[in-house]
């Protein structure tokens, strides 16, 4: 065996290994074993995420930040301690700038509303990417309606990356915030963000990206990058759904105003007069999603046990295989090709409209997602309607991908009939 | 695979891959868009309607192989048709890819029962006949799947 080969091998039996931590993968779906290749959607949950909230709610359900009693108090240290993993996950200065909330939409919607609206008037400019998830253009339109800003957009190239020539150009004294994705969900392209983020500084334009698809694939160190703010949802990284974080610099979260009014929220309330709680409590309105803010600190102590070093190195082998194996179906164009990608692949074939191609290989246990991935303007700059898109995590194998390409070869003889 | 054969029946391929009375109407009376949001998948319906009679039917769009068919054969079906017989075809093609049920003899249409079996593909082959129940009761907003 050549040595290349060998540790292919080698990295396949770790992911085998890996595979067992996660319950769901012993599946059938159609007959056949399940082939989980809808990362980008939402990620599997290993079994210690899934007992982490059983184990909340069988043993210690309290609400947090109030009881003197020793379950509320056990319920708020382990909602407090998930706070500390994701400060030291993606390394803020403080656990003070970590924000939860439901998801990466609800975050990049407090930044529009409580940041945006109080900031922005007509004629200010917002920088966006068209590679934007909806979430990270819409919340923005609508602040756009509201103070009568105006969005730009900095362009595409072919292969799926961004025209960083473009951007320089739309930076300008109007321009008063940039939010963009730090990887593409339709397309896999990682996006050259300390670059945006030191060309935004430059004119003191404060930065927001969208980490929604960046966090469980890539290590991510906000003070090195030095963004502003920063989204993500924990059930793309191996958590619950229902709960995100907001990573926002404490300087700008303490000048910013509250977001939603209620319990939890304030210091002390009176008809007259409402004071606000200290960060991060002044944008956590209400009892928020415990149980899976545990599940999410769960879920980092997990990636964190794998390394993002033997994490990364994975996918991108998986990558590298995969690539030139399902480019070589006849017919089928690879959407997305830019030089920085995490495990994404989307593709259209000659004749197979996507959900064809996503009912045919469900039909062989393989879960794709067919359609325009919530890009409609992404879609439109590749003239396509919608892509199939496999994407991968770390439990992923060869084996799977053998078994992608062979369901898409099926696609092709069920429609050459 | 055998529902995946009902499903990709040789008409439905056949209808895919040449779709009759594809493109746009000029001279049509009745026009309505559909869209479904989920997946992306448009289409414009334009009908001729005389004395209560369908008398000519094409649609423009995209969408995959389901979407593209049921709309195809459906222009052919509702052809000739009273506006009464064609929403009473909608009715039925409804139940027939919900239920799974005929309803008499559907004629070509029958090809569409297969969807039957993938609840997340009805969408796909109503969504031409939600747009011709708006053209026929001539609503202004695009109908959506949703």
């Amino acid at each position: 065996m050549k040595l290349l080969d060998r540790l292919m091998h080698h990295d396949d039996l770790q992911a085998q290994f890996w595979r067992t931590d996660f319950p769901i993968l012993k599946t059938r779906v159609n007959g056949k074993p399940l082939v989980y290749f809808d990362n980008a959607a939402t990620t599997q949950k290993p079994q210690m995420v899934i007992d982490a909230e059983r184990e909340y709610y069988s043993n210690y359900n309290a609400n947090v930040h109030r009881g003197v009693h020793s379950l509320s108090q056990r319920a708020t240290d382990a909602y407090e301690e998930a706070r500390g993993k994701v400060q030291r996950l993606i390394n803020a200065a403080s656990p003070n700038e970590i924000i939860f909330v439901r998801g990466t939409t609800e975050a990049i919607n407090l930044v529009a509303q409580s940041y945006g609206r109080s900031r922005l008037q007509a004629g200010d400019e917002i920088i966006l990417s068209q590679m934007e998830h909806h979430s990270n253009i819409v919340p923005w339109q609508m602040l756009c309606q509201q103070t009568g800003a105006k969005l730009r957009v900095i362009p595409v190239d072919n292969s799926g990356a961004l025209q960083m020539e473009i951007f320089e150009t739309l930076l300008n004294e109007h321009t008063r915030l940039v939010a963009v994705t730090h990887v593409s969900n339709a397309l896999g392209t990682i996006n050259p963000v300390k670059a945006i983020i030191d060309l935004a500084h430059q004119r003191g334009v404060p930065v927001l990206l969208d980490g929604a698809q960046a966090i469980a694939h890539m290590p991510v160190d906000v003070q090195a990058l030095d963004c502003d703010f920063y989204a993500f949802s924990a059930h793309k990284l191996y958590g619950p759904t229902g709960v995100g974080v907001l990573y926002g610099k404490s300087a700008l979260l303490e000048g910013m105003p509250a977001y939603q009014g209620g319990g939890d929220m304030i210091r002390s309330v009176t008809f007259e007069e409402t004071t606000y709680n200290i960060l991060p409590y002044k944008f956590e309105a209400g009892t928020p999603n415990i149980a899976g803010v545990i599940g999410l600190g769960v879920a980092i102590d997990y990636v964190s046990s794998i390394g993002f070093e033997s994490l990364v190195s994975h996918e991108q082998a998986l990558l590298s295989y995969a690539t030139p194996s399902l480019a070589a179906v006849p017919g089928l164009r690879i959407i997305g090709n830019a030089r920085e990608k995490t495990g994404i692949l989307s593709f259209v074939l000659e004749g197979v409209h996507p959900h064809d191609i996503g009912t045919i290989l469900d039909g062989e246990g393989v879960a794709i997602r067919a359609g325009h991935h919530c890009t409609m303007p992404l879609m439109e700059r590749f003239s396509v309607p919608a892509t199939a898109r496999a994407s991968f995590a770390l439990y992923n194998t060869r084996q799977e991908v053998d078994a992608l390409v062979a369901a898409v070869h099926k696609a092709q003889e069920v429609f050459k009939r | 695979m055998n529902d995946l054969r009902e499903l990709y029946q040789e008409t439905i391929l056949d209808h895919y891959r040449q779709p009759r009375n594809a493109g746009r109407m000029v001279d049509a009376n009745r026009m309505a868009e559909g869209f479904n949001p989920l997946c992306g998948d448009k289409v414009k319906l334009y009908l001729k309607v005389e004395d209560g009679v369908i008398s000519d039917a094409r649609f423009e769009g995209s969408g995959c192989a389901i979407a593209t068919a049921s709309a195809s054969l459906m222009t052919e079906s509702i052809i000739g048709k009273r506006k009464e017989e064609a929403l009473q075809l909608l009715e039925n093609i409804h139940a027939m890819v919900t239920g799974g049920s005929t309803l008499g003899s559907m004629g070509k249409l029958e090809v569409l029962a297969g969807v039957h079996e993938f609840p997340q593909r009805v969408k796909c082959a109503t969504l031409a006949w939600h747009t011709l129940k708006a053209a026929l009761e001539n609503t202004e907003e695009p109908v959506s799947t949703e």
